[in-house]
């Protein structure tokens, strides 16, 4: 339980997941975090959705997380977010534990902290005016701001997550299309000191010719030196914008590391065939199989009794020990 | 003989008025060919698609015709129509997964399928199990409620229900969006098993995803706000496209296997125009690059070279 990815559990030199000379702290930091469901009557069973998952996102830095519908991802997210408690392990912001916040310590931790969800449609009522998420921030954080000081900070906001405020304002979510709906949520959070963001599916619902330049400005984020938790199932898309990429299979962490060494040296077999089930542009599936999946008789491992491995710096994968 | 659709024209019937969300589309598709459909989230893809099996209440035919080895499809009428549907020309909707009525175990609702057609179950009892299991699925399925099998087991039994009686065309309608990267692999390799069997002659993939399209579709049409684009090859979409939106969208796609650590990729700047009241001629051309006064007229669907047709005046000249 007690691993720390950017130490030196493996003992290769303790350059660790953080790279060499970043020795300032991770901005937020998963520590053998399980996340346990009671199911069925009376809870009787139980139901492991994340297990012992540890790593680290540092500020100015793009994390992905990739998993297929059940890998626990977007609990992970939430549990990032306190909208789900942790069964076990810890989550550090800053080097506090988020589990431990209280009042006023939580409403200071989502001045720093914010999440972004999926459908941007369900994300706004309906009934108000979708600019009212910025009034609810206001009403909550700044509400000894002035009015005038106020409208220009949210000006400058829609100029960061390029909206047209006269476009955006004063309109119902319907009269907006996905991408600015998403792009107001995303100007929400930066009308806040943020510092982390949690991106959990954020274009997944957006059309092909506008998620680009949603993605664009999360690499914009990035370079303000926010920290930011890519929740994806697209590999395609954490592939563009991610730094490092962490693969999670039923709820357990089976190769992380810089998206490079993951992408470009795949050693897990789950990986491996999530690469080569990939659609490509530019080449056949029957071409891709064989360029990924030349470790065919790779054994599979059983994620709950092996541990991660550090085969080459800065990239962790999972196997027996 | 395959399909031939000429000029049809459909709108959807409002309180503000029609929107014609497929707007003068004519196009082929030649037996054993799939052909992809790709375009943006309102572009009129499901409305064609659903236009040649399944007009709904709101939806209006207003001209045009469409042929299906050489018979034209009364598409016009609802119960003509029932003549038609499942056993010439068939459709995989686009929720498949809800597709399935809960209350009826999987074999007795194909059993109340089956003779609404005229065709008895038992004659086809050992067909349907042969099919079930080259998707990989067991008899079992057939005795089970939709509840109890997962989202990919289900989209596989509406595949497998939908081409039974073996169709001319079937219209999958996204029917990889939902499914997981793996999962969507085998149901796209599904498609292609299926024609090579000839439990289909040739079908319609309806998808925003144009990889996967590259991965499946022997042709790819391009639509945009009710109009067609592009309609070439495959692989002449993908390496070689002629229409600006095309190359633009395409340019757009990252992709796994490229770095990206300098590159940045861009969207198309500005969004559809609305259907309500379209604009005049090319549809594109408010966030089209090339846009000249010409395209104020509608551009054509013209041939530019053999099997690859554009409806674009910089492209045509």
């Amino acid at each position: 339980m007690s691993r720390r990815l950017d130490g030196g559990s493996t003992g290769s030199g303790g350059a660790g997941l953080a790279g060499a000379g970043a020795d300032t702290g991770a901005l937020m930091e998963l520590d053998g975090c399980c996340k346990v469901y009671k199911v069925g009557a009376f809870g009787g069973k139980r139901l492991t959705a994340v297990h012992d998952v540890s790593f680290d996102v540092h500020a100015g830095e793009v994390v992905s997380l990739i998993g297929e519908s059940g890998s626990g991802k977007s609990t992970i997210g939430r549990m990032i977010l306190r909208l789900s408690p942790v069964t076990e392990g810890t989550i550090c912001f800053k080097g506090d534990d988020v589990a431990k916040l209280k009042r006023s310590g939580l409403q200071e931790y989502y001045r720093h902290v914010q999440g972004v969800f999926q459908d941007p449609f369900s994300s706004y009522n309906p009934i108000y005016k979708a600019d009212r998420v910025f009034k609810m921030i206001k009403d909550a954080y700044f509400s000894g701001v002035d009015d005038r000081e106020w409208d220009a900070k949210v000006h400058a906001a829609l100029e960061a997550v390029t909206l047209d405020p006269t476009q955006v304002l004063h309109k119902y979510p319907h009269q907006l299309s996905g991408g600015q709906l998403q792009r107001l949520l995303v100007a929400r959070a930066l009308l806040l000191d943020i510092e982390f963001l949690v991106a959990d599916e954020i274009i997944s619902m957006l059309d092909a010719s506008t998620r680009i330049d949603v993605l664009n400005l999360l690499g914009d984020l990035k370079a303000r030196g926010l920290g930011i938790l890519f929740i994806t199932h697209d590999l395609s898309l954490g592939n563009y914008i991610s730094d490092r990429t962490v693969i999670l299979r039923r709820g357990a962490i089976v190769e992380m590391g810089a998206t490079e060494k993951v992408f470009g040296n795949p050693q897990h077999p789950y990986t491996q065939m999530l690469l080569a089930s990939v659609p490509q542009l530019h080449r056949k599936w029957e071409d891709v199989e064989a360029a990924y999946l030349q470790v065919s008789n790779a054994v599979e491992v059983d994620s709950r009794e092996s541990s991660l491995v550090e085969l080459e710096p800065d990239h962790f994968v999972r196997s027996a020990a | 003989m395959g399909l031939q659709v000429t000029d049809l024209k459909v709108s959807y019937r409002t309180l503000h008025g029609d929107v014609q969300a497929v707007d003068g589309v004519t196009f082929g598709i030649a037996d054993g060919e799939i052909m992809g459909l790709a375009g943006e989230s309102g572009c009129g893809k499901s409305s064609l698609g659903n236009s040649l099996v399944y007009l709904t209440g709101r939806m209006k035919y207003v001209h045009g015709t469409v042929e299906l080895d050489g018979v034209t499809l009364p598409i016009w009428d609802f119960e003509e129509m029932n003549e038609h549907r499942f056993k010439q020309i068939s459709v995989v909707p686009q929720y498949a997964m809800s597709a399935l009525n809960p209350t009826r175990k999987i074999g007795k609702m194909t059993h109340e399928l089956l003779r609404s057609r005229g065709v008895t179950y038992a004659s086809i009892e050992d067909e349907l199990v042969r099919r079930l299991e080259l998707v990989g699925l067991s008899k079992d399925v057939l005795g089970m409620y939709p509840i109890e099998l997962s989202g990919g087991m289900k989209q596989r039994t509406v595949m497998v229900i939908s081409t039974l009686l073996n169709p001319s065309l079937l219209i999958a309608d996204e029917i990889t969006s939902a499914l997981d990267v793996s999962t969507q692999k085998a149901v796209a390799g599904m498609l292609g098993e299926f024609r090579t069997r000839g439990f289909v002659k040739s079908m319609i993939v309806i998808t925003h995803d144009i990889s996967i399209l590259s991965q499946v579709a022997d042709t790819i049409l391009v639509m945009y706000a009710g109009h067609l684009a592009e309609k070439a090859t495959a692989e002449t979409i993908v390496e070689a496209p002629l229409h600006p939106y095309t190359k633009l969208l395409i340019s757009s796609l990252p992709e796994v296997g490229v770095r990206y650590d300098k590159k940045r990729l861009v969207g198309i700047p500005g969004i559809p125009p609305a259907l309500l009241d379209p604009p005049e001629g090319c549809r594109f051309r408010a966030r089209c690059p090339l846009a000249t006064a010409k395209c104020k007229e509608r551009p054509p669907f013209v041939d530019v070279a053999p099997g690859h047709q554009v409806a674009c005046w910089e492209v045509a000249a």
